[in-house]
């Protein structure tokens, strides 16, 4: 009986997943050790973190293994290695910092490294949240419309006075009880639900080509218009904010769904377009987008003002060379906000161009199982909504990571998984219940376990 | 949507893939020229976390590293404090590095490619990597004998061994102490480096190789061997020696530092007038023998040339296309003649040497963090400047200076001595440059040596004897072990 059930059943890979994660946290656990031989610290606080953030992994894989057991055993463990590799990271700037306070007299730091564990907590348990609440993916599809409202409202969220604060020159935190949080890292989440939604069921009416402006086919604007407005909002309050990262994000992330979902190119040709042209038309009415451009082209211009920042994460980087110095080796501390938007700089000084392209393959499997998820769901929804989670993760890695090694002008975004900060270490984690669960509906038999029992028997007699 | 996807997929996947091509081409090819950035501090804190090697002469440090307990791991200490300060130079946080500690600094940070090896090694063995060594060719008696002379007196000495161009001492006076300029506060270092920069009498100056005077007397060596190598000339030649000579195309007259004529009826020998150090005699070998000649002979003893010792040191020259008056007064070593202390040792060395001038240097060895040797410097020589016989006619008529002329004060007892005065008139009104080169024993010498005093005091030839050759003999005094 068992050979013609085994025939029928899907395996799991449930083991692999366990396996895998289990060796992410050896990475981890590794990381931090290096960190604290080298800084000459062993803090009992960093066993803790370590043993309580390995018992955290353990509840999710249980949870995964009892709510989306098909689901694709890779997702997990990529993220978990890069979330440890980041707090390790954010562990050893804490170090630097306790010790300039050491040498300058001032009073000790609180270190951050606590604070992102909690976030991790909280974000892992969003992601059970999200994984149980969530049972099937379709039912998100219900929610488009108010998901679009929400994407906007929490867009809205830093502009309100008294609500919003402002951070180095961008308005995009909100503080709540003592709390900081970035409500457009979850933005993120809710337009894509919107898009897809919205998208999924009018494809074929904007696939329609009413008119044509110079051979380019344009849609009706009956079907583009609530498109056009959410997408136009969102651009309007990321430009209040001056948060570039998060427009240029969002827009590319529009277009590629727009073409995902109609199959038409012209949208990415009118994307770019309006990319180019919104591009010019900051660079002229903004100075802070001119400075950006500038400090681009001519990084060591000002390498003591404006290029200050680009400038030392090169050095940075510089300093690591091939091999890296080695964890608490380096000076990641020399480059500005090295916990949070310059965390690859760090991590390319310390573990050098080995560690990052270890590091940047980590997220192209990411998105390569996010593809895969949205390839092999069996609804347009699910396809949409997969595809856009994927380029979510995939465009802001490369907007923030190739900003700060100077490939494209720096925005300011987190980069997924191990930057510092809650709000989007959260949102990437719902991101990835989000891709787990419709793998796991990619994955699952079409037949349930009782359908295979009830052939098995009707074989077997 | 299913080809859609899939198309995304490869874009994204190819943006992700050109940041490792953005972060290959950053740390692999542009790693080196972002590192040496002019103000990228991470190279100065990466070299002071690993112990710098020291600067030896012979198995005594000059220069060291000791461990610290502050965040820059390791202090730079020059245990000697100014005596060798322009030889070392200093390693600052602030202000960089200069002299062996600059020229140096791959060996001495440990990033010389010569260390490949060893590095692999301490890594493998998880030591914290260290940097070489440096052993100097300074005789530390000799340089402690000619800072001990000099006793803070505006100048310069350099001695050389004359076969091997190896530089035996190299003392700047007044001279500073490295330790004010290598501590860890930076607002010290800032303050310190303020009070020597502004010290009218320039301690940071590094006087032997940095700084061109007109060499005075001492360049009528210069005059007398290319009067030699001419082939017209032999030491018994007569010159005319009046007591003032007219300048041609001026209406100016060069008169002796006697006031007298030279010789017998104003007719003087080539060696007397060497002895006597003549001046109208050699300005009007000078016009006989044309600028151009005593060009080239300048140039063959090194002047027009740029020497590393390693630190570059200052060109000396002689004047392009001088008129006659002109040549007349360079020919006795003023008007426009330039010349660096460790020049005119180098005039010295190649007479001493039978003609062969060496190229100096101050690196005797090259060694690894465990002190092993890595590299011996191989002496080379950078040209001949005479024949062996001329230079032997010219050394026996500097000998005579001492023994018999103005250089009395460089004798040795039981050493055989040669030397030449010099006392290079400057601005009017402000006292000459006191001079003396030398070198020591004739036969087979074993040192040559330039000491000069900025602005010595008088304006007579007696001061290059009174006051430079003193020191001359005291340096070769501690050299010979006499």
């Amino acid at each position: 009986m068992s050979e013609t059930l085994d025939r029928y059943r899907v395996s799991t890979r449930r083991s692999a997943e366990l396996a895998l994660l289990i060796g992410s946290w050896l990475i981890g656990i590794f990381a931090w050790i290096l960190v604290d031989a080298s800084t000459g610290k062993s803090s009992l606080g960093g066993w803790t973190t370590l043993i309580s953030s390995g018992v955290l992994l353990l509840v999710v894989h249980a949870v995964v293994r009892w709510q989306a057991p098909y689901a694709d055993p890779i997702l997990l463990p990529c993220v978990a290695a890069l979330n440890l590799l980041g707090l390790a990271m954010i562990h050893r700037l804490d170090a630097a910092s306790a010790q300039r306070a050491a040498a300058n007299g001032t009073p000790q730091p609180t270190p951050d490294v606590y604070a992102q564990l909690t976030w991790m907590l909280i974000g892992l348990i969003a992601f059970i949240i999200v994984l149980s609440i969530v049972s099937d993916h379709r039912r998100l599809q219900r929610l488009t419309f108010i998901s679009g409202f929400v994407g906007i409202i929490l867009l809205f969220l830093p502009l309100l006075p008294g609500l919003g604060s402002t951070v180095n020159g961008a308005r995009l935190w909100i503080n709540v009880l003592g709390f900081t949080f970035q409500p457009g890292e979850l933005a993120k989440v809710a337009l894509t639900i919107f898009f897809a939604g919205f998208l999924v069921g009018r494809r074929h009416s904007l696939a329609l080509v009413s008119t044509k402006i110079y051979g380019i086919g344009v849609p009706r604007i009956k079907d583009v218009g609530p498109l056009l407005v959410v997408w136009f909002t969102a651009l309007l309050v990321l430009i209040l904010e001056r948060d570039l990262g998060t427009s240029l994000l969002l827009f590319g992330l529009f277009t590629v769904m727009l073409y995902v979902a109609t199959g038409r190119r012209s949208w990415v040709v009118i994307g770019a377009i309006l990319l180019i042209i919104g591009g010019a038309l900051a660079y002229h009415a903004f100075g802070h987008v001119h400075t950006r451009f500038d400090v681009w082209l001519h990084p060591f211009a000002d390498a003591n003002g404006e290029g200050f920042q680009i400038v030392q994460s090169l050095y940075g980087l510089a300093n690591g060379g091939i091999f890296g110095t080695g964890w608490g080796q380096g000076y990641p501390q020399l480059v500005p906000f090295a916990k949070t938007d310059f965390i690859t700089s760090a991590l390319g000084e310390e573990l050098g161009l080995m560690g990052l392209i270890a590091i940047f393959l980590l997220f192209a499997i990411v998105v390569e199982r996010g593809a895969r998820a949205a390839v092999a769901t069996r609804d347009a929804f699910g396809n949409l909504l997969a595809i856009g989670l994927t380029t979510v993760l995939g465009l802001q890695t490369f907007i923030v990571v190739g900003g700060v090694t100077r490939l494209v002008p720096l925005t300011g975004l987190t980069t997924p998984f191990l930057s510092y900060g809650g709000s989007s270490l959260v949102a990437n984690y719902v991101i990835i219940a989000l891709l787990i669960r419709i793998s796991n509906a990619a994955r699952a038999p079409e037949l349930s376990n009782l359908d295979i029992a009830l052939r098995s028997d009707l074989e077997s007699s | 949507m299913i080809r859609q996807i899939n198309r995304v997929t490869a874009v994204i996947i190819f943006l992700l893939l050109s940041l490792i091509v953005n972060v290959s081409y950053i740390q692999v090819f542009q790693a080196h020229d972002l590192r040496k950035q002019a103000g990228n501090q991470r190279v100065i804190l990466t070299e002071y976390s690993r112990e710098r090697g020291p600067i030896l002469l012979g198995s005594k440090a000059v220069a060291q590293s000791t461990p610290t307990s502050d965040s820059l791991k390791y202090l730079r200490e020059y245990a000697a404090g100014p005596t060798y300060a322009a030889i070392s130079g200093f390693y600052s946080l602030v202000y960089g590095a200069t002299g062996i500690e600059r020229e140096e600094n791959d060996v001495l940070a440990g990033n010389d490619s010569r260390f490949f090896v060893d590095r692999m090694q301490q890594l493998l063995a998880g030591r914290k990597p260290k940097g070489g060594a440096i052993r100097l060719t300074i005789d530390p008696d000799a340089q402690a004998a000619a800072v001990k002379a000099l006793n803070g007196r505006t100048g310069a000495v350099v001695a050389i061994d004359p076969k091997t161009g190896a530089i035996l001492a190299l003392a700047s006076s007044p001279s500073f102490d490295p330790n004010l300029l290598s501590s860890h506060n930076a607002a010290d270092i800032q303050k310190n480096y303020e009070s020597l920069n502004t010290d009218p009498n320039q301690p940071l100056l590094n006087r032997p190789l940095a700084m061109t005077l007109p060499p005075g007397s001492t360049f009528k060596l210069v005059t007398a061997a290319a009067a030699l190598e001419s082939g017209k000339y032999t030491a018994a030649s007569v010159l005319p020696g009046p007591a003032e000579l007219a300048l041609p195309g001026t209406d100016k007259k060069l008169g002796n530092w006697t006031g007298k004529s030279c010789g017998a009826n104003g007719k003087v020998s080539l060696k007397e007038a060497l002895a006597i150090s003549c001046n109208t005699a050699f300005a009007s070998l000078g016009l006989e023998l044309g600028a151009s000649a005593i060009y080239d002979q300048a140039k063959k003893f090194g002047f027009e040339s740029s020497f590393d010792v390693p630190m570059t040191a200052a060109t000396s020259h002689f004047p392009v296309d001088p008129n006659e008056s002109q040549t007349a007064m360079s020919a006795i070593g003023q008007f426009d003649v330039r010349a660096t202390a460790l020049q005119m040792a180098m005039v010295s060395a190649g007479i001493a040497n039978e003609g062969i001038v060496m190229r100096p240097y101050l690196v005797s060895q090259i060694l690894g963090p465990d002190l092993s040797v890595l590299q011996n410097t191989t002496p080379l020589a950078f040209g001949r400047a005479m024949s062996s016989e001329n230079a032997n006619v010219l050394r026996d008529m500097m000998v005579n200076v001492v023994s018999a002329g103005t250089g009395t004060n460089a004798r040795i007892s039981g050493i055989v001595v040669g030397g030449k005065t010099g006392t290079a008139e400057n601005t009017p009104g402000e006292s000459a440059h006191a001079w003396f080169v030398g070198f020591a024993p004739a036969e087979g010498a074993s040192i040559a040596i330039a000491v000069v005093l900025e602005h010595g005091g008088g304006a007579t030839e007696v001061s290059g004897n009174a006051l430079a050759a003193p020191i001359a003999a005291a340096v070769m005094k501690a050299l010979l072990k006499q």
